[in-house]
């Protein structure tokens, strides 16, 4: 395949892998779903249901959930498999911290990396260094602290974490309306209070400065974590999202062409109720939840990282 | 005052709004057939072209949007627009609409590592170069004989091309802070017959 060196024939003035392709791969997905898939022939259906993007997993998050051990990234044969059946953008998971993995999925070719809190991680300290990687990172949050200290590493598009592979929207809407909270806070700040802010957050003054000149989340953000019906993916975009990650959510469903597809056009249009309504009909029973409520502290995934 | 639809079914179509905005025009956002009605232009955004034919099927807004094209509205699909306004895609999906007499060759440059940006001239903007973003950009790989070259890169592959009143660029100019290629498309306007406005 051509890559855009070749087509260029060299020429010194074009760069791959700055800051402006990072961020803007990540508004070209805005608006869409990024679904978990674990083979090619899945990866196919989120295709055709409309699918933005697939996450290629060899397990989905309440598979991980109930297998237990350590969660690691997949095997590059599953990845390449997943690339070669689509032509949407494929995306996978490295363990938080864990740069090698980051570096074998960028020379597989990935187009995102997800240094995700599902995957066991390898640093309790540190998440990986972004920066210094052609291919962009989405990463995982709680509140806005956590999203710019993640953007300030490297990370050019953000997804509050919610509470992945339990279906219980509970913890997406808790980190949802906690990081459009933390925004709101700071559009009503005067310049001379983000400095004390930050102090706060635990993030770069000029991040949270970014934040009140833009109104927004300085990156794309997308929800995650519990979305398992099109309703639960439209109230995510109605409290400000730009685009949702469903991950077993859809193939954990009794319908996974038919919920991929209902959460797509509800994605599309959520601000129509009249067509959540219509897509929501007939849809067979969503994935199997589990209340986060009733689990126990240590068994929760978005209390990894930092 | 002038209203530019930008089609809003996913991808990146806020940066087109928000650029249109500096230029002081009214935009809507359109994601069914109804949302068309009066306007004086459309934006097709970068964004996934499968995603986008997906939901214009469901929705019908190929047919019109075709309707709008041939009735002399001035239209411009950036990227994944570019792919959904050609008439024949190399690897034949998804079906695009065939509104630009061009082939088009999906994700030509590569994966999203392969993505760049270049500075390039374009004679229709005037000397200053204008600072391109390709993110897993397609390319034309034929282009027919009523389609006006409006600028290439440095091997020759052109990356701007009309027809008429139909414009397509395989980067991104809603990507950057200039206003410059937004401004060209809405000169078209004044140019294009009133067939839609009252």
């Amino acid at each position: 395949m051509a890559t855009g060196k070749d087509r260029l024939n060299g020429s010194e003035n074009a760069q791959t892998g700055t800051w402006e392709v990072k961020i803007g791969m990540a508004e070209q997905l805005k608006g869409g779903v990024i679904m978990d898939v674990v083979t090619a022939e899945q990866a196919r259906i989120a295709e055709d249901a409309g699918a933005c993007a697939v996450m290629a997993l060899e397990r989905v998050p309440s598979d991980i959930r109930k297998d237990g051990g350590v969660a690691r990234m997949s095997d590059p044969t599953k990845i390449i498999e997943i690339q070669e059946a689509v032509t949407i953008p494929v995306m996978a998971k490295c363990r938080i911290g864990h740069f090698v993995e980051a570096q074998v999925l960028q020379a597989l070719g990935i187009d995102y990396i997800d240094e995700s809190e599902v995957l066991t991680p390898a640093d309790e300290a540190h998440h990986v260094w972004k920066h210094d990687f052609t291919v962009p990172f989405v990463c995982g949050c709680r509140d806005l602290g956590e999203a710019l200290r993640r953007i300030s590493e490297g990370a050019a598009m953000i997804r509050t974490k919610g509470e992945a592979g339990t279906g219980d929207i509970v913890e997406a809407v808790r980190h949802n309306r906690t990081v459009q909270g933390g925004i709101r806070k700071i559009m009503n700040m005067s310049e001379d209070e983000l400095p004390t802010e930050a102090k706060n957050l635990g993030a770069p003054l000029e991040l949270v400065q970014a934040v009140k000149r833009q109104g927004r989340m300085p990156v794309v953000n997308f929800s995650a974590g519990g979305v398992a019906t099109p309703a639960d993916a439209a109230l995510m975009m109605q409290l400000g999202s730009d685009g949702v990650f469903v991950g077993s959510g859809i193939f954990k469903s009794s319908n996974p062409p038919l919920m991929a597809k209902a959460i797509v056009e509800a994605v599309t249009h959520y601000q129509d109720a009249k067509i959540i309504a219509e897509v929501s009909r007939g849809l067979g029973d969503a994935m199997p939840g589990l209340s986060v409520r009733e689990m126990k502290e240590e068994e929760l995934l978005a209390t990894r990282g930092w | 005052m002038l209203t530019v639809g930008v089609v809003a079914v996913q991808g990146d179509f806020a940066k087109h709004v928000a650029l249109l905005k500096k230029l002081n025009v009214s935009t809507r956002e359109v994601r069914l057939p109804k949302d068309l009605e009066g306007l004086d232009a459309i934006i097709m955004p970068g964004g996934e072209s499968t995603t986008f034919r997906h939901l214009f099927d469901l929705y019908g807004l190929a047919e019109p949007i075709a309707a709008l094209a041939s009735s002399g509205v001035p239209i411009w699909g950036t990227c994944a627009g570019m792919i959904m306004m050609a008439s024949e895609l190399e690897d034949h999906r998804p079906e695009p609409l065939g509104l630009m007499d061009v082939t088009v060759s999906r994700n030509a440059y590569g994966r999203q590592v392969d993505s760049f940006v270049i500075d390039i001239n374009f004679p229709i903007l005037g000397a200053e170069p204008f600072h391109t973003v390709f993110i897993r950009a397609p390319a034309a790989t034929r282009i027919g004989p009523d389609v006006q070259v409006l600028g290439s890169l440095p091997d020759g592959t052109p990356v701007a091309l009309r027809q008429g009143n139909l414009l397509v660029t395989s980067f991104h100019p809603e990507l950057t802070r200039d206003t410059r290629f937004h401004q060209y498309f809405l000169s078209l306007i004044e140019q294009s017959t009133p067939a839609n406005s009252p």
